[in-house]
């Protein structure tokens, strides 16, 4: 009791809302002679919505491995709200919510068998799990759509879907990657702005990996990563002064192009 | 995490493994026909070619169907088990294994459950193919269907386990195809399936030793025994041994920190 006590005195108000909900801290990785992270150190907080911008084989989908401990990092710091992800993975992946680059759903399974089997896997069941999968499938629009095979849904409605299931176990920190790819504009447009509303509604921290630089928001913070390491990192206005260009475009060609000089 | 939610994660794996073998019916058909075809194709044109003399654990002379019966059985599992672990890995790249392994669950508990759905599964249709068999004259003793189930359960945790641990070693099996070819169709022909091991003492002493030290051969004559009421104990060693020894690298091989898992490049 008094151990619970101290504990929550101990977490003020003020640091417990800047308290990264991701911090990565010198992250280096390399898949033998092939360097794919180098030193790589951001962080987010609730309620951000960071763009990770680079090209196809820039490190993106290393990154997104390592943070979901697909493997362990060997150099640096990945912390999520605290938990260094390879001592406390358990508290790290529970909060952390998944919508990987390749669809997961099970096409032979309904909408709503494919959520209630990744509720299972955080532990949740019965009529917790319903409510939940009810509350995220309306705010999804495909309530009706609940009995209905994934196989009968369009590309767009699959996405959707993901989103959902990413989270159903109530995550603060929702890791996106590449998750646009082959939509149409109005799903693409759709699922952004479903997103950005999750941030600014529920304080969730969103990493949003992507390639498509109009996908970067002129208000947003954007990472640059290109070739494995960090080129800008902070707010969109900041990082293209910086590169003194006036557009994001811009700013991304100057970066890439500095390096690669 | 609290115990309640282990059995939840447990169920869920399970249950969505039974629907996954419930929504495919093409998958339910092609694991029963193929053992079908051998029994009812293969076998009755060996019939005559082939004659099975007094072998433990049957009493008599006993027809060739009856003797590959228990070697189709453990073709069932084996499939079965290269299926359901490998499966998750031609899902582009671990799509759906990655699912998984996001779950804050231990990775041994979540590996463990995926096989013990898969085994689950295999039963079943074990259970299947002897109603089937049955018709043609595969007719164990009554008791022997109750016998059967610990050694089902045992073979099929050994072949799934190996199907677990082929997921995490291999990257170069791109298709099921690689697999049949270098997996599956060398474990069943190299053992005791097909023919008694003393018929190819006879034709090969070497082949003998390879069909000796082959798991499936053991996880065969387990069957072979159980469905007769017997414990085959030297088999039993050996499946469980491999067992352990299949399911220790299987989760080593998905260990984030030393597993082979963290060479596969994923861009």
């Amino acid at each position: 009791m008094n151990d619970d006590r101290a504990k929550e005195g101990s977490g003020t108000d003020a640091a417990r809302s800047t308290e990264a909900a991701l911090a990565v801290e010198g992250l280096s990785h390399s898949f033998g002679a092939r360097q794919a992270l180098r030193d790589v150190s951001f962080a987010i907080h609730p309620g951000e919505f960071t763009v990770l911008l680079g090209l196809n084989g820039a490190g993106k989908a290393t990154l997104f491995s390592l943070i979901t401990r697909l493997y362990d990092h060997r150099g640096g710091a990945i912390r999520v709200f605290g938990n260094e992800i390879k001592e406390n993975p358990s508290e790290a992946l529970a909060r952390i919510g998944v919508v990987f680059q390749q669809s997961t759903l099970d096409l032979d399974l309904s909408v709503g068998q494919n959520l209630s089997y990744h509720a299972s896997l955080h532990g949740i069941a019965g009529r917790d799990a319903a409510a939940r999968i009810t509350r995220e499938i309306e705010r999804i629009g495909l309530a009706e759509r609940r009995r209905d095979k994934v196989r009968e849904l369009s590309g767009g409605q699959r996405r959707r879907v993901e989103i959902a299931r990413a989270l159903l176990h109530r995550p603060q920190l929702l890791l996106l990657d590449e998750a646009t790819v082959g939509l149409d504009i109005a799903s693409r447009q759709f699922l952004l702005d479903h997103v950005r509303q999750l941030c600014r509604d529920e304080g969730l921290a969103v990493l949003w990996a992507t390639h498509l630089i109009d996908e970067v928001d002129a208000e947003g913070t954007v990472l640059v990563l290109h070739r494995g390491a960090l080129l800008a990192q902070g707010p969109v206005p900041a990082v293209m002064q910086a590169a003194r260009a006036s557009t994001m475009r811009a700013a991304f060609d100057a970066l890439t192009q500095e390096r690669a000089a | 995490m609290r115990p309640i939610q282990y059995y939840r994660c447990l169920a869920g794996i399970v249950r969505r493994e039974g629907l996954r073998f419930l929504n495919q019916r093409g998958r339910f058909i092609a694991a029963l026909v193929r053992p079908l075809v051998w029994l009812l194709i293969f076998a009755t044109g060996f019939h005559f070619v082939l004659g099975v003399s007094i072998i433990p654990p049957y009493e008599t002379y006993v027809p060739y169907e009856v003797y590959i019966a228990p070697g189709l059985i453990g073709m069932i599992q084996l499939f079965n088990g290269m299926q359901s672990s490998l499966s998750m890995v031609y899902d582009r790249e671990m799509g759906s294994m990655r699912t998984l392994m996001v779950s804050p669950l231990p990775r041994w508990f979540l590996l463990t459950s995926k096989l013990l759905a898969g085994v689950i599964v295999s039963v079943i249709q074990a259970y299947v193919f002897l109603a089937i068999a049955y018709f043609w004259e595969i007719q164990p003793p009554w008791w022997g269907y109750l016998t059967v189930l610990p050694a089902l359960v045992a073979s099929g945790l050994m072949l799934g386990a190996l199907g677990l641990l082929l997921s995490s070693a291999i990257r170069q099996l791109e298709n099921f195809a690689g697999v049949m070819n270098f997996v599956i169709f060398p474990m069943f022909f190299a053992s005791s399936a097909l023919y008694p091991l003393w018929r190819v003492q006879e034709a090969s002493l070497s082949l003998y030793y390879i069909c000796q030290l082959n798991p499936f051969t053991h996880a065969v004559e387990l069957i072979r025994f159980a469905l007769y009421g017997e414990v085959n104990g030297p088999s039993a060693a050996v499946v469980l041994l491999s067992l352990l020894v299949f399911m220790a690298l299987a989760i080593y091989g998905y260990d984030p920190a030393r597993g082979l898992i963290a060479r596969r490049v994923t861009e």
